[in-house]
């Protein structure tokens, strides 16, 4: 059995029964073989002491749950993890940030408890998906959009509360901008609403998002101040028709004004839908990549190294490892994820040119290959934001040589003047420490937040940087 | 009564453990399809940007079919290994996501083709 830190094997003990007297026993795991399901599958510390992991994971399936998983940990001092689909793939996949903690695993709360056409928004509990909500819309035939990431396994809730986007109109792409009205159960057991939730019996909890007073929704994304329970999203009417066009310029140099065109059309809705920037010389680097390997007669996929998946390989009808595909000699390290590095830069021509000189340059300090001329996205209105996907193996020495590079980066993004939108957990204390200014006044009052709502510290601890006081190291 | 349901229940896994090397149990097909459809469908499946299946159509040149429904070759223990351990950017997926007996059942499914 694993132990949190902190914890004595008896109290861990007793709290488990606790935590399967409130969920159920099945809900409670605790194997090893279990647990590796909470790994995070591209975690750039696979395998080394560093790696995170958890000691258990519970399960919950309602918010009473939730609340009695929540009152047994603050009461034990468990340090717990919150994750609704836990699908955060290159940013931290379902692990907790701080090694040891137990993962609350909040999939099976899988309602959608209200889709209203009219107004168009959803109401939904953590465990549902995009692909479940989008399923629930179409079988319905409802006339509605859902803003959806690329991947749709993870949940509007997820995301939202980590900040990501998608790609359609401006307000309905930022994901978290486009929440109305939040429940969350706080490190005491207690329950709040935010916005019009807090009157009792609104009719407007998911249509008018501030409520009255401090708006404080922000406040529970990126940071580990409550468990989401139940969240309300604003969905996009179905549109008749939409059109797109193509703005053709011959220069380089001609980015320069193209951007600021571009930033006038969006800022005036003239148009509405997400930019795209490309060019022809560009291509997509990551098929060419994989393309140029196959040629070369290799495969990205891993002979697996695990004991336990190389003895069923070995079985008959287990799969041959060419089945699953061997590491050939000009793919030494295939890749098994990545880690996504996403700083944001103003928006503008300038910038772009700027950006590629630093990050090219931090690409040759580390003897990479070039990356090349590259454009940013244009998810968030007002700002450009870079996501360079960094891989991520199943060999250490690489994953090391990768990381450095990353922390390099973050710095020369910073000196810059550039902070980034999201990070895996690797990299969550060096960025917060990025927003300094003024000795680190922002953390500061991040953590004051943290002692006053969560003062033994259960919750999420170390998540964007922000560790409970008994955690708290000196900051640099 | 007692003795008569436990000379059932005999008989009934009886037949379960005959059908295991005989036809497999459509219902467990047909619950199998589910989740396939539910998890593995939005990579693996048929049809246009599914990028796990283009990329098994990259390597396999043919020489299989890169969409995992069609296959006749596929094993439960090789499935429970993918699901379970993930390859390459295909991450692992939990129990809360997809449970044991899910599980089984597409195993059930992703063999129901294969020769016996
Ligand atoms: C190929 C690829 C493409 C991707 N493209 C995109 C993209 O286009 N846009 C994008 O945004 N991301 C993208 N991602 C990243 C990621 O997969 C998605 O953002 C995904 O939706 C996040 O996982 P999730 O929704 O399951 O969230 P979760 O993993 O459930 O949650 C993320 C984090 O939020 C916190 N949290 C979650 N739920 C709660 C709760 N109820 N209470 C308190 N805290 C909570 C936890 O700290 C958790 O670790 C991509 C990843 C890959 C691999």
């Amino acid at each position: 059995m694993r132990i949190p830190p902190g914890l004595t094997s008896k109290d861990f003990s007793d709290a488990l029964g606790e935590f399967a007297a409130a969920v159920g026993k099945e809900w409670v795991f605790t194997s090893d073989e279990d647990l590796a399901l909470y790994r995070d599958a591209y975690s750039p510390m696979w395998g080394e002491p560093g790696e995170l992991i958890a000691s258990a994971a519970v399960a919950p399936d309602g918010v009473e749950q939730v609340q009695k998983v929540v009152r047994i940990a603050n009461h034990y001092k468990i340090p717990i993890y919150p994750v609704s689909t836990g699908k955060n793939l290159g940013y931290g996949g379902s692990a907790p940030v701080y090694s040891g903690s137990v993962v609350l695993d909040l999939k099976r709360m899988n309602r959608i408890l209200e889709v209203n056409e009219r107004n168009a928004y959803a109401l939904v509990e953590p465990g549902v998906s995009y692909f479940d909500l989008y399923r629930y819309i179409q079988e319905k035939g409802l006339k509605l959009w859902v803003d959806v990431p690329d991947p749709g396994w993870g949940s509007p809730i997820g995301n939202s509360l980590d900040r990501g986007g998608g790609y359609l109109m401006a307000e309905y792409r930022n994901h978290f901008d486009s929440h109305c009205g939040m429940e969350v159960v706080l490190a005491n057991g207690e329950i709040l609403r935010t916005g019009m939730g807090a009157l009792p019996g609104a009719k407007t909890w998911q249509q008018y998002k501030t409520g009255f007073g401090p708006w404080i929704d922000g406040i529970f994304s990126q940071s580990n101040f409550g468990v989401v329970t139940k969240m309300g999203f604003w969905l996009m009417p179905e549109p008749d028709a939409y059109l797109s066009g193509i703005v053709h310029v011959p220069k380089r140099d001609d980015l320069i004004p193209l951007v600021d065109t571009l930033n006038y059309l969006e800022n005036t809705r003239v148009t509405n839908g997400m930019p795209d920037l490309a060019s022809p010389l560009l291509g997509i680097p990551m098929l060419a990549d994989f393309e140029g390997l196959f040629e070369k007669g290799s495969s990205p996929f891993a002979a697996p190294r695990d004991p336990e998946v190389a003895a069923v390989s070995a079985k008959p009808g287990g799969g041959s490892p060419e089945e699953i595909g061997a590491r050939g000699p000009t793919n030494p390290n295939p890749t098994s994820g990545h880690m996504w590095f996403s700083p944001i830069i103003p928006r503008t021509g300038e910038a772009i040119f700027a950006a590629n000189r630093v990050f090219s340059q931090a690409a040759q300090e580390f003897g990479l290959p070039s990356l090349g001329f590259s454009l940013p996205s244009c998810y968030w209105e007002r700002a450009f934001i870079y996501i360079f996907a960094l891989p991520v193996t199943r060999d250490a020495e690489f994953n090391k040589r990768n990381r450095a590079v990353f922390q390099r980066m973050i710095q020369l993004a910073a000196e810059r003047g550039w902070g980034e939108y999201r990070t895996a957990p690797a990299y969550q204390d060096a960025i917060m420490n990025t927003y300094s200014y003024n000795n680190h006044a922002l953390l500061r009052f991040h953590e004051l937040l943290k002692d006053a709502v969560d003062p033994n510290g259960i919750l999420s601890a170390g998540r964007y940087g922000i560790w409970p006081k008994h955690l708290r190291k000196a900051k640099p | 009564m007692k003795n008569a349901r436990v000379a059932l229940i005999v008989v009934l896994s009886m037949i379960f453990a005959a059908q295991a090397f005989a036809a497999p149990d459509e219902s467990a097909v047909e619950k199998g399809q589910k989740v396939y459809q539910k998890w593995c469908f939005p990579c693996h499946g048929t049809g246009s940007g599914k990028p796990a299946t283009d990329l098994l159509a990259a390597r396999d040149k043919g020489s299989r079919p890169a969409a995992l429904e069609e296959r006749t070759d596929l094993s439960a223990p090789l499935i429970k290994m993918f699901v379970r351990h993930g390859v390459m950017f295909m991450p692992t997926f939990r129990k809360t996501e997809i449970s044991d007996a899910d599980l089984d059942a597409l195993s059930a499914y992703l063999t129901r083709n294969n020769k016996r």
